[in-house]
């Protein structure tokens, strides 16, 4: 039997992974058997269907019915429903957030139906172990279209009239990177793929990777062809990725084995290879040039760019890196046109290579969003749209205070601003930037200042140290977040954070110095009240830095209302309630670790913050 | 696995597709077996395996099986609901082994409804 009735197809990505998701698939297929199915069910593992946050997930073709958060003890229950008597089970659907109907049908919950997938087309789709089902989706036939019918230069123009821009970061125009390089003097060039995502919160070049690691290497082949003169090509990976390494890698053996890599590729005269090479999972790795100083075997520190990599890159070659997303873009760019992908976006590009962005971008949605996960939406779409359409709202009917794009670097975008176009140059105009597209969501629970201290602490720990700037004026910068945190900030601080964080912005070697005081500015931009409130009042307005907040029982509520329940003085771990059964009870300010758990236990609401 | 030519990208790809054209939910036919307990319990298993035997002699790969619960025509099973693409929804009823061979033959492959197997064409309103 060939044809199965029935493809299980199970998401693998890491997140789903990290649940279980190998377990339910050794369900299934233990299930399947027991109930003689073997020949009308086959279970398929897929990558990352992008909706983490209801993982583990299944989703069971050819109906499309969506099953989440499922449990091995499910399986069995759902493998006789719905695949022996073909009633799919409704209690393991979707519900979207305040409704009570399931959505059965993938294609029909929301977070899915408002996306639109480029770099992500395959995603649950194929198996990305299988390059023949990458193949079955038109795979590696771009680069048979750039061998038999395409000069490099043309390559090189479709890409730069497509309006393409660097998904890493910085936004530079793929095609004028690779004309560059293309026109630099050397017979020996490379190209490289950076997949050293580090940002915390962000994971969407690993679930690329993850989900179809041929797209990258085709990509790279078709890099490869248009500038010329590479034969060697290299993916920068950090070892925090395990899984994203080993899907390359039998990716990469299986496009060898098919003469897709190496030498005279479809007997054209064009031999290319790729390597992978493994990171230790340095933050400033994934700066160009610091993470060709790693390839070389040095360490990872970056160097002043006015030479560019495109010209002196690895081992002093003319280099072209772009980043996962990127070369995952280019196949389609290939089969399907510029003019498709310059039609989805904002600005025009025909002109200047700058003058818009063009597709879509990946983001990974974290934080205090009902829907995390990993979304690809067209460039031009509003912020609320992806927070409130695809993203579902903030959860618990929570208010929204501020959205943190870009990751570490980035900035924080307040609500008043939630209309703005999602492009590069509007996130750049407000403070923050597109990143590589890590977006964390913060409700009125998340103190700013706070928020800000920590995505300093990430850079400043990340900081390589190679220049004053960065090395210590992010750590003096965060030694003042301290104290303002701690209760100890005056109104002299928040000058001389401002002066700093200029300072580090204007005289720091690499774009990690160059943007860390990001969430600082932006936050003192627009949460200056915060700052205020902090060093002023020394009070802590959404009850997060410790020091400044103080938990007090209203004695009235505690022994009317609550008849002196006693809950709170049985939970405290620090013995700071006074009280018996019966009484009125209060805290002994002095003992009160500020935890928080009287607060979380009282039924009564008889205790209050300040 | 050798080396490719270009030739064998679209021979590999239209192996893979006969697989994946489920996962798309894409197909020409649908083929729904109702099978709720009296469905299951008139034989709707063997119909279901009938169809899925046609379909593998007849080697065709954008036809999609699937079944459902129970239609309420409980008397009527086994029972199947055929849809070929663009066109109304054609319920079978009281069928045989026999009788599914001659619908597959006639209606997924030739295109032409079985008239005297048919009970009903169309679906119920959903209010």
């Amino acid at each position: 039997m060939t044809t199965h009735r029935i493809q299980v197809m199970v998401c693998t990505g890491t997140g789903c992974v990290s649940n279980h998701a190998f377990e339910i698939r050794d369900a299934f297929e233990r299930e399947i058997k027991k109930n003689n199915l073997q020949t009308e069910a086959a279970v398929i593992t897929t990558g990352c269907n992008g909706f983490c946050g209801a993982g583990p997930l299944v989703v069971v073709q050819p109906d499309g019915i969506f099953y989440q958060l499922l449990k091995v003890s499910d399986i069995p229950h759902l493998v006789a429903e719905h695949f022996l008597k073909g009633r799919p089970v409704k209690k393991l659907m979707y519900i979207p957030p305040e409704e009570k109907t399931p959505i059965p049908k993938m294609s029909e919950i929301p977070f899915f139906a408002d996306q639109t997938l480029i770099a992500l087309r395959n995603r649950g789709m194929i198996d990305p172990e299988k390059i023949e089902d990458y193949i079955g989706r038109g795979g590696y036939k771009a680069i048979a279209k750039v061998l038999t019918s395409m000069k490099p230069e043309e390559v090189v123009t479709e890409i730069k009239a497509s309006g393409l821009r660097g998904r890493g970061g910085g936004g530079f125009p793929t095609g004028v990177k690779w004309e560059s390089c293309k026109k630099a003097h050397g017979t020996a060039k490379y190209v490289i793929c950076n997949a050293d995502e580090g940002d915390p919160g962000a994971f969407m070049d690993r679930s690329i990777v993850e989900g179809d690691p041929h797209s990258v290497i085709e990509g790279m082949l078709i890099g490869a062809y248009a500038i010329e003169n590479v034969t060697q090509g290299f993916i920068y990976v950090r070892m925090q990725y395990p899984l994203a390494i080993h899907r390359f890698e039998v990716a990469i053996k299986q496009a060898r084995e098919y003469g897709l890599l190496g030498k005279n590729i479809f007997d054209k005269g064009f031999d290319f290879d790729i390597e992978i090479r493994r990171g230790a999972g340095a933050f400033v790795c994934g700066e160009s040039t610091a993470l060709m100083t790693s390839i070389e075997g040095k360490v990872g520190e970056p160097r002043a760019k006015y030479i560019h990599t495109v010209e002196k890159g690895l081992w002093d070659c003319p280099t072209c890196l772009n980043n996962v997303e990127t070369w995952a873009n280019v196949p389609q760019i290939i089969l399907k046109g510029a003019k498709w992908f310059s039609s989805i976006g904002t600005g025009d590009v025909s002109v200047d290579p700058w003058g818009g962005s063009k597709g879509t971008k990946v983001f990974s949605l974290a934080g205090k969003v009902n829907n995390t996960g990993l979304v690809e939406v067209p460039m031009g779409i509003t912020m609320r749209d992806i927070i409130y359409k695809v993203g579902g709202g903030i959860p618990e009917g929570k208010k929204f205070k501020a959205v943190q794009t870009g990751g570490p670097s980035g900035g924080f975008i307040p609500e008043t601003l939630l209309d703005l176009p999602v492009d590069y140059e509007e996130l750049a105009k407000v403070g923050s930037m597109m990143g590589s597209g890590g977006m964390l969501v913060t409700d009125e629970e998340n103190c700013m200042v706070d928020m800000a201290k920590y995505f300093l602490s990430f850079t400043q720990d990340e900081s390589c140290g190679k220049c004053i700037p960065c090395r210590e004026g992010t750590k003096r910068m965060l030694d003042i977040l301290d104290k303002i945190t701690m209760g100890k900030g005056s109104e002299e601080d928040l000058v001389m954070l401002e002066e700093l964080s200029s300072m580090v912005v204007e005289s720091s070697l690499c774009a990690l110095g160059g943007s860390a005081p990001n969430p600082v500015l932006t936050s003192m931009k627009y949460f200056r009240e915060e700052y205020e409130a902090h060093v002023r009042d020394k009070k802590c307005p959404a009850h997060v830095c410790k020091p400044l907040i103080k938990y007090s029982i209203d004695e009235n509520v505690c022994i009317q209302v609550g008849h002196g329940c006693d809950v709170c003085r049985k939970q405290c771990i620090d013995n700071a309630i006074i009280g018996e059964k019966n009484q009125a009870h209060r805290i002994d300010p002095s003992k009160c670790g500020k935890c928080g758990i009287c607060y979380d236990v009282c039924k009564f609401d008889a205790i209050h913050i300040e | 696995m050798g080396k490719l030519k270009i030739e064998d990208l679209e021979k590999i790809a239209e192996e893979a597709r006969k697989k994946m054209t489920i996962r798309e939910g894409g197909g020409r036919a649908k083929i729904t077996v109702h099978m709720g307990t009296c469905g299951i319990a008139a034989g709707a298993r063997n119909i279901m395996n009938t169809f899925l035997k046609e379909i593998e002699t007849h080697d065709v790969h954008d036809v999609i099986i699937t079944s459902t619960g129970c239609a309420g025509l409980c008397n009527k099973e086994p029972m199947i609901t055929i849809e070929l693409t663009g066109q109304a929804p054609v319920k079978y009823i009281q069928l045989t082994e026999a009788k599914a061979k001659r619908i597959f033959d006639e209606h997924i492959m030739k295109g032409k409804f079985v008239q005297e197997y048919a009970y009903a064409i169309g679906s119920e309103k959903i209010l």
